[in-house]
Protein backbone atom coordinates (compact mmCIF):
# COMPACT_ATOMS: atom_id res chain seq x y z
CA UNK A 1 0.00 0.00 0.00
CA UNK A 2 1.60 3.28 -0.95
CA UNK A 3 0.82 6.29 1.18
CA UNK A 4 0.88 8.59 -1.83
CA UNK A 5 -2.20 6.89 -3.25
CA UNK A 6 -4.08 7.89 -0.10
CA UNK A 7 -6.14 5.77 2.23
CA UNK A 8 -8.56 3.72 0.21
CA UNK A 9 -10.43 0.78 1.64
CA UNK A 10 -13.59 -1.12 0.75
CA UNK A 11 -16.87 0.61 1.66
CA UNK A 12 -18.00 -2.45 3.61
CA UNK A 13 -15.61 -1.88 6.50
CA UNK A 14 -16.87 1.67 7.00
CA UNK A 15 -20.48 0.51 7.04
CA UNK A 16 -19.70 -2.25 9.55
CA UNK A 17 -17.87 0.14 11.88
CA UNK A 18 -20.67 2.64 11.47
CA UNK A 19 -23.25 0.09 12.65
CA UNK A 20 -20.93 -0.98 15.47
CA UNK A 21 -20.63 2.62 16.67
CA UNK A 22 -24.43 2.88 16.73
CA UNK A 23 -24.66 -0.27 18.82
CA UNK A 24 -21.96 0.90 21.23
CA UNK A 25 -23.63 4.32 21.60
CA UNK A 26 -26.95 2.66 22.33
CA UNK A 27 -25.29 0.47 24.95
CA UNK A 28 -23.61 3.42 26.64
CA UNK A 29 -26.93 5.29 26.67
CA UNK A 30 -28.60 2.23 28.21
CA UNK A 31 -26.08 2.34 31.07
CA UNK A 32 -27.74 5.60 32.12
CA UNK A 33 -31.28 4.63 31.11
CA UNK A 34 -31.23 1.40 33.11
CA UNK A 35 -29.50 3.27 35.91
CA UNK A 36 -26.49 1.12 36.79
CA UNK A 37 -24.55 2.68 39.66
CA UNK A 38 -21.12 2.48 41.24
CA UNK A 39 -18.21 0.52 39.81
CA UNK A 40 -20.37 -1.38 37.32
CA UNK A 41 -21.55 1.92 35.82
CA UNK A 42 -18.03 3.42 35.61
CA UNK A 43 -16.56 0.26 34.13
CA UNK A 44 -19.25 0.00 31.45
CA UNK A 45 -18.94 3.70 30.57
CA UNK A 46 -15.16 3.38 30.16
CA UNK A 47 -15.35 0.14 28.16
CA UNK A 48 -17.87 1.52 25.66
CA UNK A 49 -15.99 4.83 25.48
CA UNK A 50 -12.64 3.23 24.70
CA UNK A 51 -14.18 0.87 22.14
CA UNK A 52 -15.88 3.75 20.34
CA UNK A 53 -12.81 5.97 20.46
CA UNK A 54 -10.63 3.08 19.28
CA UNK A 55 -12.80 2.26 16.27
CA UNK A 56 -13.09 5.92 15.24
CA UNK A 57 -9.32 6.37 15.46
CA UNK A 58 -8.34 3.05 13.92
CA UNK A 59 -10.83 2.81 11.05
CA UNK A 60 -12.43 6.18 10.34
CA UNK A 61 -9.19 8.10 10.90
CA UNK A 62 -7.16 5.29 9.25
CA UNK A 63 -4.59 5.11 12.05
CA UNK A 64 -4.33 1.31 11.81
CA UNK A 65 -3.16 1.61 8.20
CA UNK A 66 -0.63 4.38 8.77
CA UNK A 67 3.08 3.84 9.10
CA UNK A 68 4.46 3.39 12.61
CA UNK A 69 6.31 6.75 12.49
CA UNK A 70 3.02 8.64 12.15
CA UNK A 71 1.10 6.37 14.55
CA UNK A 72 3.61 7.01 17.34
CA UNK A 73 3.59 10.74 16.66
CA UNK A 74 -0.18 10.70 17.16
CA UNK A 75 -0.49 8.30 20.09
CA UNK A 76 2.81 8.92 21.89
CA UNK A 77 2.46 12.47 23.27
CA UNK A 78 -1.02 11.93 24.79
CA UNK A 79 0.53 9.27 27.09
CA UNK A 80 1.82 12.23 29.13
CA UNK A 81 -1.83 13.01 29.89
CA UNK A 82 -2.13 9.81 31.90
CA UNK A 83 0.38 11.25 34.37
CA UNK A 84 -1.54 14.54 34.51
CA UNK A 85 -4.77 12.64 35.22
CA UNK A 86 -3.07 10.55 37.89
CA UNK A 87 -1.43 13.49 39.66
CA UNK A 88 -4.59 15.61 39.57
CA UNK A 89 -6.66 12.73 40.93
CA UNK A 90 -4.31 12.36 43.90
CA UNK A 91 -4.30 16.12 44.45
CA UNK A 92 -8.09 16.36 44.10
CA UNK A 93 -8.62 13.57 46.58
CA UNK A 94 -6.39 15.37 49.08
CA UNK A 95 -8.24 18.69 48.62
CA UNK A 96 -11.60 17.02 49.11
CA UNK A 97 -10.36 15.30 52.25
CA UNK A 98 -9.07 18.61 53.63
CA UNK A 99 -12.43 20.28 52.98
CA UNK A 100 -14.24 17.52 54.83
CA UNK A 101 -11.75 17.21 57.70
CA UNK A 102 -10.97 20.88 58.36
CA UNK A 103 -13.83 22.89 56.86
CA UNK A 104 -16.72 20.75 58.01
CA UNK A 105 -18.02 19.93 54.53
CA UNK A 106 -20.59 17.14 54.36
CA UNK A 107 -19.13 14.36 52.19
CA UNK A 108 -22.54 12.72 51.68
CA UNK A 109 -24.60 15.75 50.62
CA UNK A 110 -27.20 15.02 47.92
CA UNK A 111 -27.90 17.43 45.04
CA UNK A 112 -31.28 19.18 45.10
CA UNK A 113 -33.92 17.51 42.93
CA UNK A 114 -34.31 18.83 39.38
CA UNK A 115 -37.72 20.16 38.42
CA UNK A 116 -38.08 21.05 34.78
CA UNK A 117 -40.04 24.12 33.86
CA UNK A 118 -42.76 22.96 31.49
CA UNK A 119 -43.94 25.15 28.63
CA UNK A 120 -47.28 25.67 30.41
CA UNK A 121 -45.91 26.60 33.80
CA UNK A 122 -43.62 29.19 32.30
CA UNK A 123 -46.52 31.51 31.57
CA UNK A 124 -47.40 32.37 35.17
CA UNK B 1 23.33 -3.13 2.91
CA UNK B 2 22.45 -2.97 -0.76
CA UNK B 3 19.88 -5.65 -0.02
CA UNK B 4 18.15 -3.43 2.53
CA UNK B 5 18.06 -0.47 0.17
CA UNK B 6 16.65 -2.60 -2.61
CA UNK B 7 13.94 -4.02 -0.37
CA UNK B 8 13.15 -0.49 0.84
CA UNK B 9 12.52 0.63 -2.68
CA UNK B 10 10.39 -2.35 -3.54
CA UNK B 11 8.19 -2.38 -0.46
CA UNK B 12 8.90 -0.18 2.55
CA UNK B 13 9.15 -2.18 5.76
CA UNK B 14 6.27 -1.77 8.17
CA UNK B 15 5.98 -1.84 11.96
CA UNK B 16 8.96 -1.05 14.17
CA UNK B 17 11.61 -1.71 11.47
CA UNK B 18 9.63 0.75 9.32
CA UNK B 19 9.75 3.28 12.14
CA UNK B 20 13.56 2.99 12.23
CA UNK B 21 13.77 3.27 8.44
CA UNK B 22 11.52 6.35 8.32
CA UNK B 23 13.51 8.20 10.98
CA UNK B 24 17.01 7.14 9.97
CA UNK B 25 17.04 7.92 6.25
CA UNK B 26 18.13 11.45 5.60
CA UNK B 27 14.85 12.61 4.05
CA UNK B 28 11.16 13.14 4.71
CA UNK B 29 9.95 11.10 7.71
CA UNK B 30 6.19 11.02 7.24
CA UNK B 31 5.11 9.52 3.95
CA UNK B 32 1.84 11.42 3.79
CA UNK B 33 0.89 14.69 2.08
CA UNK B 34 2.18 17.63 4.15
CA UNK B 35 -1.35 18.90 4.75
CA UNK B 36 -2.26 15.62 6.38
CA UNK B 37 0.82 15.64 8.61
CA UNK B 38 -0.01 19.23 9.63
CA UNK B 39 -3.63 18.30 10.36
CA UNK B 40 -2.44 15.48 12.61
CA UNK B 41 -0.05 17.80 14.46
CA UNK B 42 -2.93 20.22 14.97
CA UNK B 43 -5.21 17.44 16.20
CA UNK B 44 -2.61 16.23 18.70
CA UNK B 45 -2.33 19.78 20.09
CA UNK B 46 -6.12 20.06 20.19
CA UNK B 47 -6.19 16.77 22.13
CA UNK B 48 -4.18 18.52 24.83
CA UNK B 49 -6.58 21.47 24.93
CA UNK B 50 -9.64 19.25 25.37
CA UNK B 51 -7.77 17.07 27.85
CA UNK B 52 -6.97 20.14 29.94
CA UNK B 53 -10.68 20.95 30.05
CA UNK B 54 -11.63 17.41 31.01
CA UNK B 55 -8.87 17.03 33.60
CA UNK B 56 -9.87 20.41 35.05
CA UNK B 57 -13.45 19.14 35.19
CA UNK B 58 -12.31 15.97 36.96
CA UNK B 59 -10.40 18.03 39.50
CA UNK B 60 -13.25 20.42 40.37
CA UNK B 61 -15.72 17.56 40.53
CA UNK B 62 -13.43 15.61 42.87
CA UNK B 63 -12.54 18.57 45.07
CA UNK B 64 -15.92 20.23 45.49
CA UNK B 65 -17.61 19.25 48.72
CA UNK B 66 -20.96 20.42 47.38
CA UNK B 67 -22.97 17.71 45.64
CA UNK B 68 -22.66 17.49 41.85
CA UNK B 69 -26.02 17.90 40.03
CA UNK B 70 -27.18 14.63 38.46
CA UNK B 71 -26.77 14.95 34.67
CA UNK B 72 -29.35 12.21 34.14
CA UNK B 73 -32.01 14.50 35.68
CA UNK B 74 -30.61 17.83 34.51
CA UNK B 75 -30.60 16.74 30.87
CA UNK B 76 -33.92 14.89 30.95
CA UNK B 77 -36.44 16.12 28.42
CA UNK B 78 -40.05 15.27 27.77
CA UNK B 79 -40.94 14.55 24.17
CA UNK B 80 -44.52 14.96 22.95
CA UNK B 81 -45.83 15.36 26.49
CA UNK B 82 -44.18 12.22 27.88
CA UNK B 83 -42.54 11.97 31.27
CA UNK B 84 -38.99 13.38 31.16
CA UNK B 85 -36.70 10.86 29.43
CA UNK B 86 -33.15 10.91 30.86
CA UNK B 87 -30.45 12.31 28.55
CA UNK B 88 -32.62 11.80 25.48
CA UNK B 89 -31.52 14.91 23.59
CA UNK B 90 -27.87 14.15 24.32
CA UNK B 91 -28.38 10.60 23.01
CA UNK B 92 -29.94 11.96 19.81
CA UNK B 93 -27.05 14.40 19.42
CA UNK B 94 -24.61 11.50 19.85
CA UNK B 95 -26.35 9.49 17.14
CA UNK B 96 -26.38 12.49 14.82
CA UNK B 97 -22.65 13.02 15.26
CA UNK B 98 -21.93 9.34 14.60
CA UNK B 99 -24.13 9.41 11.51
CA UNK B 100 -22.19 12.43 10.28
CA UNK B 101 -18.91 10.59 10.90
CA UNK B 102 -20.22 7.75 8.74
CA UNK B 103 -21.20 10.04 5.85
CA UNK B 104 -17.78 11.69 6.14
CA UNK B 105 -15.97 8.34 5.94
CA UNK B 106 -17.96 7.54 2.79
CA UNK B 107 -17.14 10.99 1.35
CA UNK B 108 -13.40 10.27 1.74
CA UNK B 109 -13.89 6.96 -0.05
CA UNK B 110 -15.79 8.52 -2.95
CA UNK B 111 -13.21 11.32 -3.12
CA UNK B 112 -10.42 8.86 -3.86
CA UNK B 113 -12.63 7.32 -6.54
CA UNK B 114 -12.81 10.83 -8.02
CA UNK B 115 -16.60 10.77 -7.85
CA UNK B 116 -17.04 14.51 -7.39
CA UNK B 117 -20.82 14.47 -7.20
CA UNK B 118 -21.12 11.81 -4.48
CA UNK B 119 -18.21 13.33 -2.53
CA UNK B 120 -19.80 16.78 -2.49
CA UNK B 121 -23.25 15.38 -1.62
CA UNK B 122 -21.88 13.31 1.27
CA UNK B 123 -19.83 16.22 2.59
CA UNK B 124 -22.86 18.51 2.49
CA UNK B 125 -24.88 15.81 4.29
CA UNK B 126 -22.15 15.74 6.94
CA UNK B 127 -22.27 19.53 7.27
CA UNK B 128 -26.08 19.53 7.57
CA UNK B 129 -25.93 16.90 10.33
CA UNK B 130 -23.23 18.94 12.07
CA UNK B 131 -25.36 22.08 11.83
CA UNK B 132 -28.34 20.25 13.34
CA UNK B 133 -26.06 19.11 16.18
CA UNK B 134 -25.12 22.73 16.89
CA UNK B 135 -28.81 23.67 16.72
CA UNK B 136 -29.69 21.09 19.38
CA UNK B 137 -26.83 22.30 21.51
CA UNK B 138 -28.18 25.86 21.24
CA UNK B 139 -31.56 24.50 22.38
CA UNK B 140 -29.90 22.73 25.32
CA UNK B 141 -28.05 25.90 26.35
CA UNK B 142 -31.24 27.98 26.12
CA UNK B 143 -33.14 25.46 28.24
CA UNK B 144 -30.46 25.32 30.94
CA UNK B 145 -30.02 29.09 31.00
CA UNK B 146 -33.80 29.53 31.41
CA UNK B 147 -33.65 27.09 34.34
CA UNK B 148 -31.09 29.27 36.05
CA UNK B 149 -27.80 27.56 35.17
CA UNK B 150 -24.94 30.08 35.06
CA UNK B 151 -21.17 29.62 35.00
CA UNK B 152 -21.17 30.65 38.69
CA UNK B 153 -24.38 29.06 40.03
CA UNK B 154 -27.20 26.62 39.42
CA UNK B 155 -30.32 25.64 41.36
CA UNK B 156 -29.17 22.10 42.23
CA UNK B 157 -25.66 21.81 43.60
CA UNK B 158 -21.99 22.56 42.96
CA UNK B 159 -21.71 25.90 41.12
CA UNK B 160 -18.80 24.56 39.02
CA UNK B 161 -21.32 22.43 37.12
CA UNK B 162 -22.29 25.43 35.01
CA UNK B 163 -18.76 26.60 34.26
CA UNK B 164 -17.70 23.12 33.17
CA UNK B 165 -20.84 22.67 31.07
CA UNK B 166 -20.52 25.97 29.23
CA UNK B 167 -16.75 25.71 28.75
CA UNK B 168 -16.59 22.12 27.54
CA UNK B 169 -19.72 21.95 25.38
CA UNK B 170 -19.11 25.50 24.17
CA UNK B 171 -15.60 24.76 23.02
CA UNK B 172 -16.75 21.55 21.38
CA UNK B 173 -19.66 23.34 19.72
CA UNK B 174 -17.24 25.91 18.38
CA UNK B 175 -15.23 23.09 16.83
CA UNK B 176 -18.37 21.63 15.23
CA UNK B 177 -19.34 25.05 13.87
CA UNK B 178 -15.87 25.52 12.42
CA UNK B 179 -16.07 22.04 10.94
CA UNK B 180 -19.40 22.81 9.24
CA UNK B 181 -17.87 25.88 7.58
CA UNK B 182 -14.70 23.97 6.62
CA UNK B 183 -16.77 21.10 5.16
CA UNK B 184 -18.99 23.46 3.18
CA UNK B 185 -16.01 25.25 1.62
CA UNK B 186 -14.24 22.01 0.67
CA UNK B 187 -17.48 20.46 -0.66
CA UNK B 188 -18.05 23.51 -2.83
CA UNK B 189 -14.49 23.36 -4.16
CA UNK B 190 -14.82 19.62 -4.81
CA UNK B 191 -17.97 20.15 -6.84
CA UNK B 192 -16.18 22.87 -8.87
CA UNK B 193 -13.40 20.39 -9.67
CA UNK B 194 -10.69 22.42 -7.91
CA UNK B 195 -8.93 19.25 -6.77
CA UNK B 196 -8.87 17.39 -10.07
CA UNK B 197 -5.17 18.16 -10.50
CA UNK B 198 -4.08 18.36 -6.85
CA UNK B 199 -5.75 15.11 -5.84
CA UNK B 200 -8.40 14.38 -3.26
CA UNK B 201 -6.29 14.10 -0.10
CA UNK B 202 -8.02 17.28 1.07
CA UNK B 203 -11.22 15.31 1.62
CA UNK B 204 -9.37 12.87 3.86
CA UNK B 205 -7.74 15.77 5.75
CA UNK B 206 -11.13 17.44 6.29
CA UNK B 207 -12.44 14.05 7.38
CA UNK B 208 -9.68 13.72 9.99
CA UNK B 209 -10.81 16.98 11.56
CA UNK B 210 -14.45 15.93 11.52
CA UNK B 211 -13.81 12.49 13.02
CA UNK B 212 -11.73 14.17 15.71
CA UNK B 213 -14.71 16.33 16.68
CA UNK B 214 -16.77 13.13 16.97
CA UNK B 215 -13.97 11.52 18.99
CA UNK B 216 -13.94 14.39 21.48
CA UNK B 217 -17.70 14.06 21.86
CA UNK B 218 -17.27 10.39 22.81
CA UNK B 219 -15.18 11.50 25.79
CA UNK B 220 -17.47 14.41 26.73
CA UNK B 221 -20.50 12.11 26.54
CA UNK B 222 -18.84 9.52 28.78
CA UNK B 223 -17.28 11.82 31.37
CA UNK B 224 -19.66 14.77 31.56
CA UNK B 225 -23.08 13.34 30.73
CA UNK B 226 -22.86 9.70 31.82
CA UNK B 227 -20.42 9.70 34.75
Amino acid sequence: MSAEAGQQHPLGIYLKIWILLFVLSTLSYLVDYIGFQGYLRWTLILVFMFLKAGFILAIFMHVMWERMALVLTILGPPVALLFLIGFMAVEGDYTFGARVDYFGADPNAEPLPVTHIGAHEEEH
Amino acid sequence: MSETVASNLAAPRTGLPGLVDDWSVDKQTYHVPWGKAMMWIFLVSDTFIFSCFLVGYMTVRMTTAEPWPLPTDVFALSLFGSDPIPLILIAIMTFILITSSGTMALAVNYGYRRDKRMTAILMIATAVLGASFVGMQAFEWTKLISEGVRPWENPWGAPQFGSVFFMVTGFHGLHVTGGVIYLSIVAWKVSKGHYDKKGYEIVEITGLYWHFVDLVWVFIFAFFYLW
